[in-house]
């Protein structure tokens, strides 16, 4: 009777120590997040105190005047990731339709592997690429053409430098393409098969079926679309090499632009006067704040969808 | 089996132990210095067993953590201001001594064939062209510095650097001191307000950007260009007279600059006087607390300086570092004899 009692209560113990080990672990990413995010508000004071809004809208990026304002980027960063959007959302979304609904396994698993190399290839190493494959093609193919046109088009002005918004957006695109088809193949493969089979037993030629297909998937795929953006907005190194670095708000994709994570790499480490430093953490703190609404807000969705396919 | 196992033990303590009765001393700062500090304390500490932690952060980082107190010695390619001074003085208690140990230039890069090895450019030319007012190659100012080359109708891309940097430091200080126009919209630092052109991330990124280019024009560290072989332009100095850089018109110019050298070496020596000085040179400091709490790190350090006056000056050629001239090594010494005075 005793050494039963004391058996379990043994058992109990190595239950409960592995129960709180586990919250800890848990606790300490939390924590690790309000940490980063404290210590951003407090670096961030200073600018926050002298510039308030205007930080926002400012567009002069002066070190020497000690005058900062952050529009230019934050224009930078949107713009290209929007662009980045564009370009790589029909061919990720085809590129998941083909690896779910159509491609025979032989070619399925080899491409699914290919596709999802390419999101393990570093930043730095698409940045050389860029500056040494992607920049010249656009100068010398792309851009003489693009300006042949700008007067029926008005987005295509300006020299043709090949560094600029258009290189940043195509590099940005295909490295955010890996992310957005391999999580819309995952959220279409988790469609049961029972939606296909009842749309061609209805009759539905192939394309119809997988047209419904896609509607059921699709706050997926806006999730996964999501997921896409949140890193093509932190990307730092592959951008900075080919932006440009010009911290100008222009319509133009031609024109050479700066974002938000390619300020902060170039200048932080020879930040010369505290509010320098402290302008640089504050566009620092609007990328993380960007970052977390973009990924909670795809996180959300995606399990949302996923769920309700697995009760059904 | 236990015997051996002590026996181990026993040793890694003892050379633990022995290691950390080594002197050790940590600096921190600028990253163009980098090659020739690292086979400075190489060499020395072979012949003095002295360790030597060099981090290279940046000159901004160099200078924070002087005036921090983490490091017993910093490093910078600009140097520090009155008000970062009398912070130090608050913080550490201690004046930081500038030392300058070599020297570095800035050259001006460029990509057009019709103008061949050796464009002339004049302060003006450069200044207007930085500051996009002159946007091509034949435009009449360019022509009349160049009369014997047929430059093309062809924009001209100026390239800069998009990182802070000591490079622009020296850059922008020397069209700061050329053109008035530059001194009252962009002024001089390590990052400015680029008025025209691209940034490129580097050295690498500037020389980059100008080689794919045609048309390109940017700035570069002449150590940088002598390595890869690049075609830099032919400067007129303050003198009038047209000078290709070289580690002897760079050490020219701190010798030429000599006359109006401030007691606490803090100068820039951009735009000197004198024929043969190039006109876009710059130091690199090391900084140095004057009074120092650990005073056998002190002592240690004030060898070491002495050293790189000396022998130290012999590799800098080498490694595509300027040497100091003989005049400004001889105000340098008198610097460091005054490490450990009120």
């Amino acid at each position: 009777m005793k050494s039963e009692k004391s058996r379990r209560s043994v058992v109990n113990i190595g239950d409960r120590i592995f129960r709180s080990t586990t919250w800890f672990f848990a606790f300490v990413v939390f924590a690790l997040v309000f940490l980063m995010a404290y210590e951003m508000l407090k670096g961030s004071q200073l600018s926050i105190e002298k510039f308030g809004f205007k930080f926002l809208t400012g567009t002069t990026w002066d070190p020497v005047a000690d005058n900062y304002g952050a529009l230019p980027f934050i224009f930078g960063t949107v713009v290209s990731s929007l662009l980045a959007l564009l370009l790589a959302l029909p061919l990720s979304v085809g590129v998941a339709i083909f690896l779910a609904e159509l491609a025979p396994r032989w070619i399925e698993r080899p491409m699914s592997f290919m596709v999802e190399l390419l999101a393990a290839i570093p930043s730095i190493v698409y940045g050389l690429w860029g500056v040494f494959v992607l920049v010249p093609w656009l100068r010398t193919s792309v851009e003489p053409k693009l300006l042949a046109i700008s007067d029926t088009f008005p987005l295509f002005k300006g020299a043709p430098y090949g560094f600029g918004m258009l290189a940043a957006g195509i590099i940005l695109a295909i490295m955010i393409l890996p992310i957005i088809s391999s999580i819309s193949r995952d959220v279409l493969s988790a469609i049961p098969d029972t939606q296909r089979e009842a749309a061609l037993a209805l009759g539905a030629t192939r394309w119809e079926a997988t047209k419904i297909i896609l509607s059921d998937g699709r706050s997926g795929i806006l999730g996964a679309t999501l997921l896409g953006l949140g890193r093509a907005v932190g990307e730092t190194m592959a951008v900075t090499m080919v932006i440009g670095n010009r911290p100008e708000i222009s319509a133009s994709l031609l024109d050479p632009g700066y974002s938000m994570a390619s300020v902060i790499a170039n200048e932080f480490a020879e930040a010369t006067t505290a509010l320098y430093t402290s302008s640089l953490i504050e566009i620092a703190l609007i990328l993380f704040c960007v970052t977390i609404v973009l990924n909670a807000a795809a996180r959300l969705i995606v399990w949302s969808v996923t769920k309700k396919f697995k009760t059904a | 089996m236990r015997f051996s196992k002590i026996l181990t033990l026993a040793l890694a303590v003892f050379t633990l132990g022995s290691a950390s009765a080594q002197l050790k001393l940590n600096g921190a700062g600028a990253t163009f210095p980098y090659v020739i500090y690292s086979k400075w304390f190489d060499v020395y500490s072979k012949q003095n067993g002295v360790q030597f932690n060099y981090q290279s952060i940046g000159s901004g980082g160099g200078i924070k953590q002087i005036t921090e107190g983490t490091v017993d010695f910093g490093a910078s390619d600009g140097p520090m201001s009155d008000a970062q001074l009398k912070e130090v003085k608050e913080k550490q208690g201690s004046a930081v001594l500038h030392i300058p140990t070599v020297m570095g230039a800035v050259v001006v890069t460029y990509n057009q064939p019709a103008a061949g090895k050796d464009l002339h450019l004049t302060p003006e030319v450069l200044a207007k062209i930085y500051l996009g007012q002159i946007r091509y190659w034949n435009d009449p100012a360019i022509k009349a510095v160049n009369p014997d080359k047929n430059l093309p109708n062809q924009a001209i891309l100026v390239a800069h650097r998009s990182d802070g940097s000591g490079t622009t430091s020296i850059f922008t200080d020397y069209l700061n001191k050329v053109s008035k126009t530059w001194s009252l919209n962009v002024g001089k630092g390590t990052s400015v307000n680029w008025p025209a052109g691209l940034g490129g991330k580097g050295n690498e990124g500037v020389a980059g950007l100008v080689k794919q280019s045609e048309g390109a024009i940017g700035y570069v560290e002449l150590a940088y260009a002598v390595k890869n072989n690049l075609s830099y332009a032919v400067l007129q100095n303050k003198a009038g007279a047209f000078v290709e850089a070289s580690f002897e018109s760079v050490s020219a110019a701190a010798a030429g600059a000599i006359k109006n050298m401030p007691e606490d070496l803090r100068v820039s020596i951009t735009d000197a006087d004198g024929k043969n000085s190039y006109p876009i040179s710059g130091f690199t400091w090391l900084l140095i607390y004057k009074n120092m709490k650990d005073k056998a790190k002190e002592q240690e350090i004030v060898k070491f300086l002495t050293w790189a006056m000396g022998e130290g000056q012999s590799y800098a050629k080498d490694l595509y570092y300027a040497p100091l001239p003989k005049e400004v090594i001889t105000l340098c010494e008198k610097k460091i004899a005054s490490i450990g005075t009120k």
